[in-house]
């Protein structure tokens, strides 16, 4: 995957979407993730301190244009990368590896910079609200004085759009139900005029005419020269607007395939895993191949899907597989060619 | 054997239903599936039929019986999160006894590990802190089951296993299992009937 990064000396500072549409989508990667790995230090018993490790040699790139879903099941880190792009993680964090936003690197004051302005998340959970704070201040956030009409106005439009009515803007978060929290939760980033969009799990509990319109927004914002990182258990939501998918497990990405792969029984997919996944879907085979996926405190030398896997070899359990391009995707299996 | 909801109406606001003279009806063994728009009153109808919402109007009842608001509750209500259900501060095995001693065949069954139940919830995924959720919700004396969005939170390959495993214990058991789920995929591959929650305020 060529991901040159160019920057362009004409780009200016303005927030609005357009200024990133036009001819050079999809020529850069916007955020590039290299060998990332993340580790929280915990106290095991008394005053010994254990690292745990919950990310490890993870690498996706996303594009301006395009959105990249990342899929896999809980626990498998999403929301960790999710947050540590963000910068947001807790104190007793340790974070390696090599992240770039537009070319340069994304350290820690610049993500600071630029979270919530350039670089928006919709969080996964009601309890990114404030409970005792009315939608509309929260949808808002805070503006100068003179912007308040005009986002207000903003607002209101954007309510529409999604079907909450009138007076959900002067409700409590409690007052909401699942799919209406939802909703709220993706209007704050569509009000904000950012380039890259982080959605964690934005679609579960949607009914299915809101979650196609969800989605919607989601492509008209990739359509608008915003990178999407759309991060979702839901393949079939992921697959209907998605350019690349790549498949999470326990913490590293084990695929990065194509939207196209994900057909019939899976046969073009390069990893059993994300075989597995697909047959499982209720719609495909519902077939569920045993076992879990290693906890975070289970040392493993070999391949992480080891255990799982129906085509390990001896070699699988020893050292972690290279990333491997193979069909226009990539790859982290010795057996993929 | 059925579990009934007859003319049941709703109101979190004065002048504001949330359901009106709802009907529904659940055998003894049926997987029924239930379906609705976001904000047509889903989750509140399961509250009502499990006994946790008590100011709503209409009957629930069991085998023609009102339900016991004392002792174990026969109908049983499994949440979307399984994290909010389970009390942060106690281990895993106090969890999963608080209401009587889960059988060695359940947690078999549900692949619980040993050494998970000496584990704090937040150490264990939404998948797993589920397995614990459901495996303390089946017990012997429990009739009928409501799974509110029970799935929903999990990936395609844990979502395959729970079910499986929980079709296969409520075959055995004879228990009534509502699914409630945006996924008509899955409500057409686990149920045998459907029905569906029209959201009054916007007919």
């Amino acid at each position: 995957m060529g991901n040159k990064a160019e920057i362009n000396p004409k780009k200016e500072l303005s927030t609005g979407l357009e200024t990133v549409a036009g001819d050079r989508k999809k020529t850069e990667a916007l955020l590039t993730v290299e060998d990332l790995s993340l580790s929280f230090t915990q106290y095991a018993s008394g005053l010994r301190q254990t690292e745990l490790k919950v990310i490890s040699n993870l690498s996706i790139q996303a594009y301006k244009g395009e959105i990249l879903a990342i899929v896999g099941s809980s626990g498998s880190g999403k929301s960790l990368l999710a947050h540590a792009i963000l910068g947001i993680l807790p104190l007793n964090a340790k974070l390696d590896g090599k992240m770039e936003y537009d070319g340069k690197k994304l350290t820690q004051e610049r993500k600071k910079e630029m979270r919530g302005k350039e670089i928006a998340l919709i969080p996964q959970a009601i309890t990114y609200l404030d409970p005792l704070m009315k939608i509309s201040n929260q949808v808002i956030g805070s503006v100068e004085k003179e912007k308040e009409s005009i986002m207000k106005k903003l607002q209101r439009e954007v309510f529409q759009r999604y079907g909450l009515k009138p007076e959900v803007e002067r409700m409590l978060p409690h007052e909401l139900s699942g799919g209406m929290t939802r909703r709220v939760l993706v209007s704050t980033a569509v009000i904000s005029s950012s380039k890259l969009i982080i959605a964690d799990e934005p679609t579960p509990g949607l009914d299915d005419k809101t979650l196609n319109e969800t989605l919607s927004y989601f492509k008209d914002m990739a359509d608008k020269g915003c990178a999407v990182i759309l991060i979702t258990h839901d393949i079939e939501a992921a697959l209907k607007i998605s350019h690349k998918i790549a498949v999470f497990y326990a913490g590293t990405v084990l695929e990065v395939a194509n939207v196209e792969d994900f057909k019939n029984n899976g046969e073009n997919l390069r990893h059993p895993y994300t075989r597995a996944l697909w047959n499982a879907l209720p719609q495909n085979k519902f077939q569920a191949i045993k076992g879990h996926q290693p906890m975070q405190d289970e040392v493993i030398d070999g391949c992480i899907f080891y255990d799982r896997c129906s085509k390990k070899k001896a070699i699988c359990s020893r050292g972690i597989p290279q990333l491997k391009q193979v069909n226009g995707g990539v790859v982290r299996c010795n057996n993929a060619s | 054997m059925h579990l009934k909801g007859e003319n049941i109406s709703f109101e979190y606001k004065k002048n504001d239903p949330v359901l009106k003279d709802v009907n529904i009806s659940l055998r003894s063994g049926e997987v029924l599936g239930l379906i609705g728009d976001s904000g047509s009153g889903k989750s509140t109808l399961c509250k009502i039929l499990a006994g946790y919402e008590i100011k709503y109007q209409g009957k629930v009842t069991m085998d023609g019986n009102e339900i016991p608001s004392k002792g174990y509750n026969p109908v049983q209500l499994v949440f979307q999160h399984p994290e909010k259900a389970v009390n942060p501060k106690w281990r895993m095995k106090d969890i999963l006894n608080e209401g009587h001693l889960v059988s060695q065949d359940i947690l078999e069954a549900f692949g619980i590990k040993n050494n998970w139940l000496n584990r704090w919830p937040n150490e264990l995924s939404g998948g797993e802190l589920q397995r614990f959720a459901l495996a303390r919700a089946l017990s012997p004396k429990t009739r009928y089951l409501i799974a509110d969005e029970i799935t929903t939170m999990v990936d395609a390959i844990t979502q395959a296993q729970i079910w499986n495993i929980v079709l296969n214990i409520v075959e055995e058991l004879n228990i009534g299992v509502l699914v409630v789920s945006h996924d008509r995929n899955l409500i057409s591959r686990l149920c045998h009937d459907t029905i569906y929650l029209k959201d009054i305020n916007n007919v």
